[in-house]
């Protein structure tokens, strides 16, 4: 039915003017408040002076950083919930984030610079993913436990590894180690490529979004309704693993929000896979927005940490909505 | 070729090639087809050589023990894994000919369990089936929507259609999996225990609607346990007796309690009553 198209319409264009809004209050909220015309004349028209200066090259990018990487941590929890039929899976879980941590707190602990980190970051968090995949890979089954256990412990090792380099570490480098791991914008300058991979992602894994329907009735049923199961999981994999990296390269490992953004989107949408994608990448964009931007003002000029904010705003309304759905709305 | 196979892989034994050649819809092209198929899983050989024919119009029922192959040699006949000897042809192609969509409108499975892991509603579940009748970028339309509630009804659940899944029991569960099986459409189907966990007027409601899709020109292949409606549904039998050997044939040839006590490893007899087979374990 056409009804189905307009709605996925409809919650497409409520969540867009959301994001926008969500954006708005990014660049105007701050030390330098900044009224909303002058806004639009920093942004498209060629207003001069410092709030002009301060919109276009430190709020925007950093707005657009939380943005992206919001998105793609809702993006690539959603796709890992379907790729592991398991609805606790998070983007974390396959030990990407923590392969990631290691390689930036060891550039970190080096003293490097910090595009060096990020290099790192990015090059720790492929590691884990070629890791996990070749083991879990290894006898060329490739069943969703063996892939979800090789993970866990691939994380729990870097985890461990993640300690002792936090344990060995001089107390002038342990602060911003501390926030990398839970998360911090504050360095994110230069986000327009992981738009690129968010908006190429996205457009590469929306032709198989009734694929994922299928998919998450099980393996076998999707095989006889003539999905190609191996094709997809590869898919699904590396989109969500190449999404993660990104993100936690950007913006560290923010918690909470590839958990359980999908599931809060699917608490209102439904689990029909072609809605569900593209509404948990704006929800998820606009949850970091919303709360980096309240990271960076409450208590200003003190900046907490964003992954302690999508916690504190995620939890509550979580809770809430989990509270009026009856038993078993999230799964067994 | 088989080595190890049982002493019950007599070559002369009836095949349902042989079983059928003079039954209904003979003449028609068959849906299903098995050439000198043996399956092996490890090192253990599920079933010898054996060849079958299904057609048009006909029911084959799978019976063995626990263990013995029925939902391997189902799957295979799915398509859905390669025989280690011997070949499958649907619609006299082999399954490599075919491509996945267009094999998925022709052959349809149930399988013997449903995982789920989200919640998800009644109606988007049987749509699910026709998810091959649909173009990349389809969405279920009008007709799609029909579809399944026909299909929903057929099994008695018109009226659930917004149900949660996860708060379906077992019985009404499995009979949304099959009306998610009758909105695919399929030519052939596939039914791994479709009597799984339903009560007993709806095995009976569930058999007799495959029974008359049988009857307008559909191929049905089942995994039964239940000897009786075995009996009362099947027009060819393929019985596995999880040592390797098989015995495929006409019903009747098949279903004698000689073969099944040694099939099932325990003693069995058979009653007749008002017309009616019954098969009794000592």
């Amino acid at each position: 039915m056409m009804t189905d198209r307009r709605r996925l319409l409809g919650i497409v264009i409520g969540l867009l003017c959301i994001s926008l809004l969500a954006i708005a209050w990014a660049l105007s909220a701050g030390n330098v408040p900044v009224s909303p015309a002058k806004l639009v004349g920093a942004l498209f028209g060629s207003a001069e002076g410092m709030e002009a200066d301060v919109i276009r090259h430190l709020r925007l990018p950093r707005a657009v950083a939380v943005f992206v990487s919001g998105g793609l941590l809702a993006t690539a929890g959603a796709l890992m919930q379907v790729l592991l039929r398991n609805p606790l899976a998070d983007p974390y879980v396959l030990g990407i984030s923590g392969g990631a941590a290691v390689g930036a707190l060891a550039a970190m602990l080096a003293g490097l610079a910090p595009w060096l980190v990020d290099g790192a970051a990015f090059a720790g968090a492929l590691t884990a993913m070629l890791v996990v995949f070749g083991l879990a890979h290894g006898d060329g089954s490739w069943t969703q436990t063996r892939l979800l256990l090789t993970g866990v412990i691939v994380a729990a090792g870097c985890g461990a590894v993640i300690t002792l380099m936090l344990a060995l570490a001089p107390d002038t480098r342990l602060q911003s180690m501390l926030f990398w791991l839970m998360g911090d914008a504050s360095g994110a300058s230069r986000p327009w490529p992981a738009l690129a991979v968010l908006i190429a992602g996205f457009a590469l894994v929306m032709p198989f979004a009734r694929d994922l329907n299928v998919l998450a009735r099980g393996e076998l049923a999707a095989r006889a309704l003539g999905v190609r199961v191996e094709r997809l999981r590869y898919l699904l994999y590396g989109l969500a693993s190449l999404f993660t990296a990104v993100s936690v390269t950007l913006v560290g490992s923010v918690g909470f929000v590839g958990l359980v953004v999908p599931h809060l989107v699917r608490f209102v949408v439904g689990n029909d896979q072609r809605v569900l994608v593209p509404a948990a990448l704006l929800a998820g964009g606009t949850l970091l927005t919303v709360a980096d931007t309240a990271a960076r003002t409450v208590m200003a000029p003190v900046q907490l940490p964003v992954g302690v904010l999508t916690a504190m705003i995620g939890v509550p309304v979580f809770l809430f909505l989990l509270s009026r759905h009856p038993r078993g709305t999230m799964g067994a | 070729m088989i080595h190890g196979a049982s002493p019950q892989s007599d070559p002369a034994q009836p095949r349902l090639a042989d079983a059928q050649a003079s039954g209904a819809g003979g003449a028609d092209e068959p849906l299903l087809e098995a050439d000198g198929l043996a399956l092996r899983v490890g090192e253990r050989w599920l079933c010898c050589e054996f060849s079958l024919r299904l057609g048009p119009g006909e029911c084959l029922v799978l019976l063995g023990p626990n263990g013995a192959g029925k939902t391997t040699l189902l799957h295979t006949l799915a398509g859905l894994r390669a025989p280690t000897v011997g070949a499958v042809r649907l619609a006299g192609k082999p399954y490599a000919q075919w491509e996945a969509g267009e094999a998925a409108r022709f052959r349809g499975l149930l399988g013997q369990q449903q995982p789920d892991h989200f919640s998800s509603t009644v109606l988007e579940t049987v749509l699910v089936g026709r998810h091959p009748h649909l173009g990349r970028w389809g969405w279920e339309g009008a007709e799609d929507h029909a579809a399944a509630r026909a299909a929903l009804a057929a099994v008695g659940l018109a009226g659930m259609e917004a149900r949660d899944i996860l708060t379906l029991s077992g019985g009404e569960r499995q009979r949304v999996a099959i009306a998610a099986l009758l909105a695919q459409a399929p030519r052939l189907f596939l039914l791994d225990e479709p009597t799984n966990h339903l009560d007993l007027r709806y095995q009976i409601a569930v058999l007799e609607l495959f029974a008359r899709l049988a009857r307008e020109g559909h191929g049905v292949v089942m995994v039964l346990h239940d000897l009786a409606l075995a009996a009362r549904f099947a027009d060819h039998v393929i019985l596995l007796d999880g040592r390797g050997g098989v015995t495929a044939g006409a019903r009747d040839a098949v279903l004698r309690p000689e073969l099944l006590s040694r099939a099932f490893d325990h003693p069995i007899r058979r009653i007749e009553a008002d017309g009616n087979v019954l098969f009794m374990p000592e």
